[in-house]
């Protein structure tokens, strides 16, 4: 009996082989039908991965690029499971390859090092402009600008509640749910705080941090904790519905994230900022169609059209919301207003004059480059990915051990 | 006349069947399994089932890539399975599988950390493998000694563990993680690869595969052909037996985890040295637990324990496949897999039990 499986088995290992033999054919491809592949974190149940799957799709209809030459690998583990997607992609003939979570980094790196002719693009990195790899690329977009806009609808929303009676001044607090305290979430909710400061000079903001990029309960429960403590208004950076319902259910203003949350949260949803990652999905598809080098650190802005907000939700914003956006957004562009102007924060009671960040990438943490200059902290200029990781006077973190 | 009301059917034990016999049995409850995806496919997607199989087909075989991702797979969730087999056998219900090879990835992946880059490849490597092991036996000896000193439930004891490391590897993520605040180490050592496990020749996954299919072999022969592994069945088969015939019950049960553990402890060697070169809480993927299922699907027998982990990591990469090229969500992939797996468990029933129905003892009756 033994034999009859071992002999089996061996027959299916042959007959696997010889396919594998004719699978990797036709593996040089035309400018015109070039294959691309996608790696997702998990699938659309999360609202940052559907954020990158509609960019995704939205890419590959513009450039009208077939549904077989398009390949989404989802729930792509942050390990040697991405590495392995990664290649298993290549060889099935992908040109370039877009992978969408931070943990993935690494293991696009692996690949690409093994794929010289293959474009590894791996959005929100740190390590493109420090591993000097032609064939692998960081992105990111300035969404502390969209943070600050959608702080702009916070702020006037807690005047709106200010004037309306509902508490003074000093008790306009809002609350503040982040993922990891890294960089990339504290350049987000600083923008936002600033944002919210601008339109509201008397706020401050409790930060809680859950310590995962997504677990529902605890950011539901993060949410409800920061409103018990008397935060009249939430924002978050994480990535399940957790805040938004939490807000939903005790009647509490929410600035979202990723996408609107609007049709779960009818009551409550004021505003969300985003990054639509179509504009760098056809800059660098476009690239590898044309022959064309595609930039180490790419960090797509409002001009591009990368960083944009969702529809106002005119039931909770406050009057005028529209217009002071639009006020905020204009300056923006032209350069008139800086999100992170030194003038307007402290670090510990100070205004900031110097700093160094940890912009290249390594185990020690070293505090390598000088970012601040013409009176503002220079986010995304010296990398795609944001580095702004201070705490600014105003804003109070809770838990930062989780 | 027995005026007794008969039940519809009853379920009576059957003398051991024939081997075709079973195997045809086994052979119809995939084919069965298989129809019912079909329809099912058919239903909710509207797409060729056999379109969908081939896919599966191509998703596990389809290149010598991922032949290898097979392979790979296969061995390291046939090591959690031969490293839990031991202490099922002696009906130690060792559900903590997952803990213990977190344990092992956490020793093995500080060792590269913490003296990567500092000593000898070869040295850290020994060390590696010395700590791996050992972190492993104590997470998997530590319910051992409670249960064999104190008899306390061992299902609890060990599933509880997997927590603890589970928040252990958390903390510890943490404490190294790069860059500041970022909540993942990343690939540890990645140009220097300090503290890699060698590579044979240009075959990345060759290595592990080696070490699994020497592994399973020693349990086979530990397990049918040794004293432990005799003493081991006498005490899953009756506790008092085994102290009436003058066995140590409490040493074999704290020495079989310390196996059990220890080999946990090396799938986390193999996971992190070998191929993911990191840590994260959910490195094991759950396959502390599918190790369970694969035990039981191979009866305890490690020779067939290649055969069930085949089968459950070919549906998983399949399934995978699937979701990638007809664009369909994952759980529609674990859907057909949970089919196939009921039936095929299903199939167990019916080599063992045979079904009686009261129809056919009518019929006795009228002929007597």
């Amino acid at each position: 009996m033994k034999r009859i499986i071992a002999l089996a088995l061996v027959l299916l290992l042959c007959v696997g082989l010889f396919a594998g033999c004719g699978g990797s054919e036709g593996k040089d491809n035309e400018a015109a039908d070039i294959k691309v592949g996608f790696i997702f974190l998990h699938d659309e149940n999360s609202t940052y991965d559907l954020n990158f799957m509609n960019g995704a799709k939205a890419a590959c209809d513009g450039l009208d690029i077939p549904e077989e030459n398009r390949f989404f690998r989802t729930n792509v583990p942050e390990g040697q499971e991405c590495y392995d997607a990664a290649c298993e992609l290549a060889d099935a003939g992908c040109s370039i390859i877009f992978a969408d979570s931070f943990g993935h980094e690494d293991f696009m790196i692996q690949a690409a090092k093994e794929f010289p002719d293959v474009q590894f693009c791996h959005s929100t990195g740190t390590k493109a402009h420090t591993e000097n790899l032609d064939n692998y690329h960081n992105a990111f977009a300035a969404i502390y600008q969209g943070r600050y806009l959608a702080g702009v609808a916070a702020g006037m929303k807690l005047n709106e509640m200010i004037d309306a009676g509902e508490f003074t001044a000093d008790e306009a607090k809002m609350g503040y749910v982040g993922a990891y305290t890294y960089a990339e979430v504290i350049s987000g909710l600083t923008s936002f705080y600033l944002g919210a400061k601008s339109a509201c000079p008397s706020v401050t903001m409790d930060v809680t941090f859950t310590g995962s990029w997504y677990d529902e309960t605890a950011e539901k429960e993060a949410a409800n904790k920061l409103i018990e403590g008397g935060c009249k208004l939430i924002s978050q950076h994480a990535d399940s519905m957790g805040a938004p319902t939490a807000c939903e259910l005790a009647g509490v203003p929410n600035v979202s994230y990723n996408g609107s949350t609007q049709t779960a949260c009818p009551n409550t949803f004021i505003v969300s900022s985003r990054i639509d990652w179509a504009p760098y999905y056809i800059y660098a598809i476009n690239a590898v169609k044309n022959g064309e080098k595609i930039d180490a650190d790419w960090t797509g802005t409002m001009a591009t059209k990368s960083v944009v907000l969702t529809d106002i939700n005119e039931q909770v914003a406050a009057e005028g919301t529209a217009e002071a956006i639009e006020t905020a957004k204009e300056e923006l562009i032209a350069g008139t207003r800086h999100v992170f102007d030194t003038s307007t924060f402290t670090v510990g009671g100070e205004a900031l004059t110097s700093y160094m960040a940890d912009v290249d990438t390594d185990a020690n943490y070293e505090k390598d480059t000088e970012v601040i200059g013409d009176g503002h902290f220079q986010e995304s200029k010296f990398r795609s990915a944001p580095y702004f990781d201070l705490q600014i006077d105003g804003i109070n973190f809770l838990d930062t051990a989780f | 006349m027995n005026k007794q009301k008969t039940p519809l059917m009853h379920i009576s034990k059957r003398a051991a069947l024939p081997w075709y016999i079973s195997w045809g049995i086994r052979a119809a409850a995939i084919i069965l399994a298989l129809i019912v995806c079909a329809i099912i496919t058919t239903a909710l997607t509207g797409l060729n089932p056999l379109a969908v199989y081939g896919t599966m087909l191509e998703g596990a075989f389809g290149t010598p890539r991922k032949l290898w991702i097979l392979g790979q797979n296969i061995a390291i969730l046939l090591c959690i399975s031969l490293a839990l087999t031991p202490a099922f056998r002696m009906r130690f219900w060792n559900i903590g599988g997952e803990g213990q090879v977190l344990a092992g990835a956490l020793a093995t992946a500080a060792c590269m950390i913490l003296l990567g880059e500092k000593i000898p490849n070869w040295l850290l490597i020994i060390i590696m493998v010395g700590a791996s092991i050992a972190a492993g036996a104590i997470w998997g000896v530590i319910p051992a000694i409670f249960k064999a000193k104190w008899n306390t439930n061992e299902t609890l004891f060990t599933l509880m563990m997997n927590y603890v490391a589970t928040q252990l590897v958390a903390f510890f993520v943490i404490v190294w993680e790069v860059p500041k605040g970022s909540g993942k180490i990343g690939i540890i050592h990645q140009n220097s690869m300090a503290g890699w496990l060698p590579q044979i020749g240009s075959y990345k996954y060759l290595l592990n595969i080696l070490i699994v299919a020497v592994i399973c072999v020693l349990m086979y022969f530990y397990l049918n052909y040794t004293k432990h592994g005799y003493e081991i069945s006498v005490v899953g088969e009756s506790e008092r037996t085994a102290r009436y015939v003058g066995i140590k019950t409490e040493r074999v049960i704290i020495r079989t985890m310390l196996l059990s553990g220890a080999l946990c402890g090396v799938a986390g060697l193999l996971l992190v040295g070998g191929t993911d070169h990191t840590v994260t809480t959910t490195i094991a993927g759950g396959r502390g637990f599918t190790g369970v299922m694969v035990a039981w699907l191979a009866k305890f027998n490690p020779i067939f324990m290649i055969f069930a982990s085949f089968l459950l990591v070919f549906l998983d990469r399949g399934a995978q496949e699937i979701t990638t090229i007809f664009g369909l969500n994952q759980s529609f992939g674990d859907i057909l897999t949970g089919v196939i797996l009921f039936f095929i468990i299903g199939s167990e029933f019916f080599i063992s039990y045979k079904l009686n129905f009261r129809k056919r003892e009518k019929e006795v009756q009228e002929n007597v």
